[in-house]
């Protein structure tokens, strides 16, 4: 029997944020806004025993009320009646919750699921059908339950599947010609190559057998981009001409990744380096108990699909990274960065088979905070960016760091070891994840449903309990998370060096009706393959069993190298892992052509006020603190510097300061170098500003630049086409050249290609974009420093050198320019900059520091008094530039490796001395009075600003998401 | 001799650990179990102090804290009784305190629920720092300065009764913590972050020894923590609440 309970506030709501949302799209505001939570109970009760649950599960008996009714609906609801539930396979994390709650009270529920019920006063079936999917639900993910459809419906399990019955399926590989083998893999979705589909095709051939499904589902999952890295690992021929078409550079790369990022770690072999680009994060020393580790991940393709769910289980995976680092690491910090399309958009300009933007960011960076929150990992640092051309292909970045002991820094695994999958159960979420990941977006994209997943926090939490308990006493020795490819990689991966076994029936399900295939490939969340020894088994039990995860051996480590799979004792799968792991190279072609470099003058104004303040209203710059108070930046207490702080806790720290452990007096600095634009001049140096924005942020912020780790993750369009590979080569060489100058090892990264999409047949590559995630160690968390002004009188000096650098700066792309110089790191002196500002910083020298990015001196100064609400006096005659710069220049130029630092007037000579030799200018004071005046070279005023007005625009921005 | 926290955790926990390290530093000893373990013994006897800390327990499904305060009725009533009747002393920090009200062991101790811990009117999920004015002299809150500043992180937190309950609350001096502005007077968003009934923070019992409050003290230990420490250095408050309680036994 089905139940339906309805519950609602007492009070009336008055749903305005609805109501809000709905004139956002052109809708007439409706008179009146009705919702409730709808709860669809299925058991054998008598009316008493469903009011029970609903009065003490179900309502908060102060501020709720509920209806109840049999059935699902009582007769034919209202035209502007509406109930929205998720779609058969969707987690529905409240209604497993519900069906636990009611064990409690001793009453046995079959099934619970939850619904929306929404009624719209005023307003038509047509409104609320055009507005239900594009404000209050995701159609890949769930319906409106209709009426008829809900009679039908005997049971909640038909949201379960039908049974499955085992059939074993092979694909007719051996006959095929090309075409067919294309064919094979364009509808398998396979994504793999006709040459790959050939090799594939002559292995079989040496058996004289046709694969299965769930083996060509294997190769095409390892031998995935997303897997296998395949661009980065392929054979590239590189051609490098410069903009008078003369070639300056031809040869074949045989891996971009050894031959770059790898190879930077490797020539400066850091003795700090642990692990790197062997586990599932980069691990390098902390102190003498622990070594911490660092992994950032991109969930792009997910998020334009379904932003909440896209987002969330992006924070998930990474933190499952974490965990399946080494033997287990604890995650004790989450960074996110995200590049969206400007939101500013008429809901009907919104090109087919694309959501909204404001959407977007909104999913997004709700997916982040409750993932996040719920886990109880400090969200402690991040950055938000904007470009048109993220609309279809927003960029979401998210990473995790974890502290580990020492000694569980490395797997081991033996013949005979059990395989053991924990977590969450396996539906079908997610198939195909790793290949869908691996293809261009289009509108059909949207079809592909299974590619969504959603995720359960709480599932996650639980599974980091268990498996830090289980860690600390021993009880397994080799540990990897389900990530893309679900178990078929983890295992397989896992296992590589011995071989194993598996019985997929063993494999607990969410539902009914999965094939043998699908549970090996699922991408479901929340679960972790670990391998240990008979003898623990009873151990791991125990405490999987407090902590309420399941826990079950699934298969066993052979000494075949052979992967072999079994249902039911049906032999499916039986690959050499040789095959498997030998993957053929791929040849690509790549071409860059230098832009011509061209210097552009603008006419000079008298005042740039206005201009300032329109500058640090840009979203790029603009305060985004409603970002990060949404994120639980707190939790577990070891914020030293936090991402907001200041005078009204408006300030946006350079980096963030976190303690792994509260019991040690070190620290960890956590900053970041993005800026896509400079991709459009030069791909090559948006690498090198990249790594030096964040060593920028790592330096201001007390971080030591001798020992900072950076990471890489290229988000880039398609390999295939050769001048997109051609700007992605640059950007690895950059990375390269100045990893190596900068000392800083790379430990860890990852691409993300395929970042396209086609509108209106139109196709939109996204600027090819590089992010360096940086950590520092700092050997005391009290020598942390944060970025706004102190005390008035103080001293302020400009660090570093100014050129006329404007190509593709904030305040060239504010007039829509194009040209300009792109900006260069200076090897003469940019190290010892580094070097001697972070010494003079560690004895005590300074007061606060701010690098100088977005924006330049000008937005830097300005950020320094809204942060402390104190005024200041620049001199831009004092600040060391190049000869005959104009005012606008000096003021907004984004030269690399500059800081505004802050000095008490009675270390000015300590200061002076501690940075001798470099580019420093005194150029002006802290004052009380809140304006901020900058002053030209011919003492006039160019900037004259209330610090009040400056705040206003730079807090004006995200006004509507506050 | 030291005396005893028992920190009480289940899925979705999340501030246990800074929470056992707070009492450690005020020199309790501690002991994190879960819910899970505590079922095999409901009893509390060994313990002093009980602490639900703050989270998420399984994942506020069904309203924040709901599940967990149902789990305790069921198998712990009665040891929460005799715990409570001999004098012991119950602290609940966020999620915790939404736990507290929504058994009843707040503010009456007779498990009915009368006051509720309601969706912020934000309407989201809010990480801020805010003044609070201290109402009262219990146990918990001995030797603080009337104006202390601590942060809170939730998305349910609004403070919300019926008027007769509310009236008694206040008459018998139970509320004891305000969110207030610099001024220290009662004030709107972002100051009250949550839309709290008369501004309400926290409340004890009638005795002072049963403390619920939704901003979290294990969050300030150290100077540090105080979002400002480069301009103002602030002593950190939290640190009394978890030394009251200790002290509370020690001197006992």
């Amino acid at each position: 029997m089905i139940w339906r309970i309805d519950v609602f506030s007492k009070e009336k709501h008055p749903c305005l944020k609805i109501a809000l949302a709905i004139s956002d799209l052109g809708i007439a505001k409706p008179a009146n806004i009705k919702t409730a939570k709808v709860y669809l109970i299925e058991a054998d009760f008598d009316l008493d025993k469903v009011k029970q649950i609903a009065s003490c599960l179900l309502i908060d008996p102060v501020t709720e009320d509920y209806s109840l009714i049999q059935g699902i609906f009582k007769s034919q609801p209202k035209e502007n009646q509406i109930l929205i539930t998720y779609n058969p396979g969707v987690c529905d994390s409240v209604g497993l919750s519900l069906e636990k709650a009611a064990r409690e009270l001793s009453l046995e529920v079959k099934n619970a699921r939850t619904a929306s019920f929404f009624e719209f006063e005023g307003l038509s079936r047509k409104d609320i059908e055009y507005l239900a999917p594009r404000m209050l639900y995701n159609p890949l993910i769930e319906h409106l339950l209709e009426y008829t459809a809900a009679c039908k419906l005997k049971s909640l399990d038909e949201f379960s599947g039908s049974d499955y019955n085992f059939n074993l399926i092979t694909v007719e590989l051996l006959s095929a010609d090309d075409q067919k083998l294309q064919e094979i893999s364009k509808k398998g979705c396979l994504s793999l190559s006709l040459d790959e589909m050939k090799i594939i095709q002559g292995y079989f051939k040496r058996f004289k057998r046709n694969p299965t499904d769930c083996e060509l589902e294997t190769v095409a999952t390892l031998w995935s981009e997303h897997c296998a890295h395949k661009t980065f690992r392929g054979l590239i021929e590189y051609v490098h001409k410069d903009s008078q078409d003369k070639i300056v550079k031809q040869e074949t790369i045989k891996s971009l990744l050894k031959s770059t990022v790898m190879k930077a770690t490797k020539d400066i072999s850091s003795p700090d380096c642990v692990s790197v680009f062997e586990d599932n994060s980069g691990i390098v020393k902390f102190d003498d108990k622990n070594n911490i580790c660092f992994k950032v991940e991109t969930h792009n393709h997910p998020s334009s699909l379904e932003p909440y769910g896209g987002a969330s289980t992006g924070i998930g995976g990474v933190i499952r990274d974490i965990l399946g680092t080494g033997c287990a690491a604890k995650p004790f910090a989450s960074v996110d960065i995200f590049c969206f399309s400007p939101w500013q958009m008429a809901h009907d300009q919104v090109p087919l088979g694309l959501l909204h933007p404001k959407r977007i960011i909104k999913g997004v960076v709700k997916g982040v905070r409750d993932y996040g929150n719920r886990m109880g990992i400090p969200t402690v640092a991040g950055a938000v960016l904007f470009d048109q051309r993220f609309l279809g292909n927003p960029l979401v970045y998210c990473g995790t760091l974890g502290i580990l002991p020492k000694e569980k820094s490395f797997k081991k695994s033996k013949p005979g070891d059990l395989v053991i999958l924990c977590g969450a159960k396996t539906g079908r979420d997610g198939i195909h994840g790793a290949t869908f990941s691996s293809k261009e977006l289009d509108e059909h994209t949207v079809g592909l449903t299974t590619a969504v997943q959603v995720g359960n926090p709480i599932e996650e939490k639980k599974l980091t309990e268990a498996i830090l308990r289980a860690r600390d006493k021993n009880l397994f020795t080799a540990i990897t998370d389900c990530g893309a490819g679900g178990i078929s990689s983890a295992i397989t991966e896992l296992a590589s060096e011995h071989g194993v076994k598996v019985d997929l029936e063993k494999i607990p399900l969410k539902y009914r009706g999965i094939s043998y295939t699908e549970i090996w490939i699922s991408e479901s969340q929340e679960r972790m393959v670990f391998f240990t020894s008979p003898q623990h088994l009873k151990e791991l039990e125990a405490i999987f069993n407090e902590e309420d995860v399941g826990l079950t051996v699934v298969g066993e480590v052979t000494d075949t190298h052979k992967l072999e799979l079994f249902y039911q004792g049906n032999r499916v799968c039986d690959l050499d892992l040789d095959f498997i792991f030998n993957l053929p190279q791929l040849k690509k072609k790549a071409f860059w052509k230098d832009n011509e470099e061209e210097d552009l003058k603008l006419e000079v104004k008298s005042s740039y006020s206005q201009d300032l303040e329109a500058l640090l209203g840009r979203p790029n710059i603009a305060c985004k603190d409603w970002v990060i108070r949404e994120y639980d930046h707190e939790v577990q207490a070891g914020s030293v510097t936090k991402a907001v702080s200041g005078i009204e806790n408006i300030a946006l720290s350079d980096a963030a300061v976190s303690r792994p452990d509260l019991g040690s007096d070190k620290a960890v600095v956590i900053g970041f170098g993005i800026n896509p634009f400079y991709s459009d001049l030069d791909p090559y140096w948006m690498a090198a500003l990249a790594i030096d924005e964040a060593l920028r942020n790592i330096v201001a912020c007390g971080g030591d630049p001798d020992k900072t780790f950076i990471l890489d993750n290229f988000s880039w369009g398609s390999p295939a086409d050769e001048l997109v590979l051609g700007s992605l080569v640059r950007a690895s060489l950059g990375c390269y050249d100045f990893a190596t100058y900068y000392r800083t090892p790379f430990i860890s990264g990852k691409d993300s290609l395929y970042n396209e999409y086609d509108v209106r047949g139109k196709h939109i590559s996204i600027p090819g974009t590089l992010l360096i995630s940086a950590m520092s160690v700092i050997s005391d968390w009290r020598k942390a420093k944060s970025n706004h002004f102190r005390t008035k009188d103080n001293l302020i000096y400009v660090l570093g050198f100014s050129r006329p650098e404007l190509g593709a700066s904030e305040y060239f792309r504010s007039l829509d320019i194009k040209k300009g110089l792109v900006p260069k790191v200076d090897k003469k002196i940019a190290r010892d900059i580094f070097k001697q500002l972070s010494q003079a910083i560690e004895g005590g020298l300074t007061e606060s520091c701010h690098d100088c990015s977005e924006g330049g001196l000008a937005v830097s100064v300005s950020e320094m008094c809204i942060g402390g609400d104190l005024g200041a006096n620049i001199f831009l005659a004092e600040v060391p530039k190049a000869e005959n710069m104009f005012d606008y220049e000096i003021l907004f130029s984004e030269s690399p490796t500059r800081f505004i630092v802050e000095v008490k007037k009675e270390n000015q000579k300590a200061f002076e001395s501690a940075l001798a030799g470099l580019p420093l200018g005194l150029i002006g004071c802290v004052c009380d009075e809140k304006k901020l005046v900058i002053y030209n070279h011919q003492q006039k005023e160019v900037v004259n600003s209330q610090v009040e007005d400056l705040r206003r625009s730079w807090m004006a921005t995200f006004g509507e998401f506050r | 001799m030291k005396p005893k926290a028992l920190i009480i955790r289940t899925a979705g926990t999340n501030c246990d650990k800074e929470t056992e390290f707070a009492f450690q530093s005020a020199g309790a000893e501690t002991s994190l179990f879960h819910i899970n373990y505590l079922k095999q013994r409901s009893d509390f006897s060994d313990f002093q102090i009980v602490c639900i800390p703050g989270g998420f327990s399984y994942g506020d499904d069904l309203g924040a804290g709901k599940i967990l305060s149902l789990e305790l009725i069921s198998w712990f009533k009665d040891a929460l009784k005799q715990f409570i009747d001999k004098g012991g002393l119950i602290l609940g920090i966020c999620n915790g305190f939404q736990v507290l009200v929504k058994t009843g062991i707040l503010p009456d101790k007779d498990f009915q629920q009368k006051v509720t811990l309601t969706d912020n009117d934000s309407g989201r999920f809010e990480d801020r720092w805010v003044y609070l004015k201290v109402e009262n002299e219990g146990v918990w809150l001995k030797g603080l300065d009337e104006k202390i500043v601590l942060p809170v992180a939730h998305g349910e937190g609004k403070f919300y009764t019926e008027s007769g309950i509310l009236d008694r609350i206040e008459a018998n001096r139970q509320v004891a913590l305000r969110y207030v502005d610099v001024s220290q007077k009662m004030a709107g968003y972002p100051f009250n972050p949550n839309g709290s009934m008369k501004n309400i923070a926290g409340i004890t019992d009638a005795t002072g020894r049963v403390l619920g409050l939704m901003p979290h003290p294990e969050r300030f230990m150290f100077k540090h923590h105080w979002p400002f420490w480069s301009r103002n250095e602030l002593f950190p408050f939290g640190c009394t609440f978890f030394k009251n309680a200790v002290n509370y036994f020690k001197q006992g």
